[in-house]
């Protein structure tokens, strides 16, 4: 049985007297014990899809299963079998890291001691702090403590809404791998993220933008639609090759990354040696071309130019 | 039940752990209630009045000194023209400007009649209006005094005397303070009550907790009486130190019951926690929240017979403070300490606010239901 089942979700809210439509007939599934990403830019309808998951927040049309539950009918099994950790930190910041964790247990009618397996490697972390106020750590051990209360009552499908935004490379890291033991304890994960490069981490992403998606594989699958071929371009004058580059006829699409251009070329026939001759004729100096294969956030560039089109 | 238990729990916790709340709930209302009464005061004092002398007689000089012996009256300004006088009005100086003609004794001697003059500052209506009554008043004792003095009593007076007496019933002495502190306890109570009831509750929604608490089995009304039992009993601590600033602070001894202000209180307090729970319902914001409260117990304050008697009001404006709690617990709170009151004085009082305690907290109840 697939654990999450998103039918034609439809959300509108209204601001200011016009129509803002978060989500335009989302459907999706997740299977059990799968990490499933959802990658979109701020505003693309991440944060009302997880609310309409979480019971939070009612869709305008369309239905929504969690382990078979519906989302509306069944808000109240739901709400015992799902662990959710908002994008913001949002625990009892003048109660210490044990009351909070305690907290959090007893309302789900448990106790730490009866799931401390499940937390066990992540509470050894911030444990040397459990008498220090929460409002009193780190961004990286609040994250930790905040996924810790979410997991107290062994949910079965965990929602994290942007649990890396704010935190450090290093921290993200281990979060992620954090992510994927759970997963080997069959707990299904629904995680949303801005940032494409951890989208590869996930069994599945779904890439939404403005309340669509555009597109649900798996990391590789989705870097293999991507078709034109792709050529990090750098040369001393980044800002005049950038103006230059766009206005090439030759250029499908060019973007900064890092210290290079990613350059989507029209024609298959445009090899490196030619957009380093073009370059040179327009004056540049130290021109380096490569060919690279595509990323997630290249296809993700690449598929919303598409939809832009 | 160990929900509920831990809920109230970790309430109080986080109540004791912040010394500013703590200090906003416990001695900010003491202070206050030792403060206000002293200075809400409806006596008018200082009054301050010039007086532009055109006679400079005997006469004028002792009535000069009746004024100034009064103690209601300090003089600012002694002058012998009315531009003068008048002046120190318009500088502020002055609230009161009184006259006297001149010829004022030889008038009053031979015609046995004469005028004065008085010029108020309306500005402070008040003030104004109570300062022109007492000089009226001492002028007036003044009169009859040398009245006596010149002229002859017929062997039957002219008109008849009628004297009245006055006993005023229930606080002899008409002091403020007997009616001013029970009420003032009452208004800090209801203040107390609204503000950490829609503040507590709208700070969850600001920081997020309460999303977090939602997806959670917990029950709706296992969350309410979390929060509305730990100020429920913070309501009735305070309410018990005031009536403790009040016996040993004021002196004024109850002549009722205080087990039944309790009783009142306790239900009373049920529904102006109700009416905190209502506001934190609609407001996103603590400065949302801290605004509607504001302005609505203002309304409630100054509708509610603190400093204007209700039945002075316009009748619209009576029936308005029907609707209104606090005017019933400054009710109450008067008619069991100066009164003695009992139970079934104040049953009326009981049910209108068993009546508010259901409504206000079932439309919070409603309205938090259909918001989450």
């Amino acid at each position: 049985m697939q654990a999450v089942i998103v039918e034609h979700i439809v959300k509108k809210y209204q601001v200011e007297k016009s129509e803002v439509i978060a989500l335009k007939d989302v459907s999706f599934e997740v299977a059990k014990g799968e990490l499933f990403g959802v990658v979109g830019p701020d505003g693309s309808g991440k944060t009302s899809l997880f609310r309409v998951l979480t019971t939070l927040l009612f869709a305008d049309s369309g239905a929504a299963k969690i382990d078979g539950y519906d989302v509306v009918k069944d808000y109240k099994i739901i709400r015992k079998k799902l662990g959710y950790m908002p994008g913001r930190f949002s625990l009892y910041q003048d109660l210490s890291v044990e009351e909070n964790l305690t907290f959090f247990a007893t309302i789900f009618n448990t106790t730490i001691e009866e799931n401390y397996d499940l937390i066990k490697e992540i509470y050894q972390q911030i444990e040397p702090f459990k008498k220090r106020r929460a409002g009193m750590l780190s961004g990286g051990m609040k994250q930790k403590l905040a996924l810790c209360c979410a997991l107290i009552h062994k949910p079965s499908v965990l929602i994290l809404d942007e649990p890396t935004t704010g935190v450090d490379a290093v921290s993200r890291k281990e979060f992620w791998e954090m992510l994927q033991r759970f997963k080997r304890q069959d707990i299904t994960i629904l995680v949303s993220t801005p940032y494409m490069d951890e989208a590869s981490m996930c069994d599945r992403v779904a890439l939404l933008q403005n309340g669509q998606i555009l597109a649900i594989d798996k990391p590789a699958n989705i870097n293999q639609q991507f078709s034109h071929p792709l050529w990090a371009v750098q040369a001393s004058n980044m800002y005049e090759l950038l103006k230059k580059l766009k206005d090439w006829q030759a250029v499908y699409s060019c973007y900064s990354f890092g210290e290079f251009y990613h350059v989507v070329m029209k024609l298959d026939a445009t090899g490196g040696k030619e957009i380093q001759a073009y370059l040179s004729e327009q004056g540049f100096q130290n021109v380096e071309v490569k060919q690279i294969a595509a990323n997630i956030e290249d296809s993700f560039m690449a598929l919303m130019n598409t939809t832009h089109d | 039940m160990s929900v509920l238990k831990y809920l109230l729990q970790k309430e109080f916790r986080q109540i004791f752990r912040d010394p500013s709340i703590l200090k906003i709930i416990f001695v900010m209302p003491a202070l206050q209630l030792i403060v206000i009464p002293l200075a809400a005061d409806y006596e008018v004092r200082n009054i301050n009045i010039a007086i532009a002398d055109h006679d400079h007689s005997v006469y004028t000089q002792q009535m000069v000194q009746k004024i100034k012996s009064s103690g209601y009256f300090k003089l600012v300004n002694y002058t012998s023209t009315f531009q003068e006088a008048v002046t120190s009005i318009e500088a502020d100086q002055a609230d009161i400007v009184l006259e006297i003609p001149a010829k004022f004794e030889l008038q009053i001697v031979r015609e046995d009649h004469a005028s004065i003059f008085i010029a108020v500052n309306a500005v402070n209506g008040m003030k104004a209006n109570l300062g022109a009554v007492y000089l009226q008043n001492i002028i007036q004792n003044y009169n009859n005094q040398i009245r006596t003095k010149w002229v002859q009593f017929p062997a039957i007076p002219p008109q008849t005397n009628i004297n009245v007496s006055v006993s005023n019933w229930f606080n002899p002495m008409m002091s403020y303070k007997y009616f001013m502190v029970p009420a003032v306890l009452a208004t800090l109570l209801s203040l107390l009550g609204t503000f950490l009831t829609a503040l507590n509750i709208v700070r969850e929604k600001e920081i997020g907790t309460i999303e977090q608490i939602n997806v959670t089995p917990i029950k709706k009304y296992h969350f309410i009486l979390g929060k509305l039992i730990p100020f429920w009993v913070l309501g009735l601590v305070v309410l018990t130190i005031g009536f403790l600033i009040m016996r040993f602070g004021y002196q004024i001894h109850p002549v009722g019951n205080m087990l039944i202000v309790y009783l009142f209180a306790s239900i009373y307090l049920l529904s102006i926690l109700g009416l905190g729970l209502l506001i934190s319902t609609y407001a996103d914001t603590q400065q949302q929240a801290m605004l509607i409260s504001f302005f609505l117990l203002m309304i409630f304050i100054m509708l509610g017979g603190l400093f204007t008697p209700i039945d002075s009001m316009p009748s619209w404006v009576q029936k308005l403070t029907c609707l209104n709690p606090v005017s019933y617990f400054i009710d109450v709170v008067r008619m069991v300490v100066l009164k003695g009151s009992g139970l079934a004085d104040i049953k009326n009082h009981i049910f209108v606010i068993i009546g508010f305690a259901v409504f206000l907290n079932s439309w919070a109840v409603w309205n938090y239901k259909k918001t989450n």
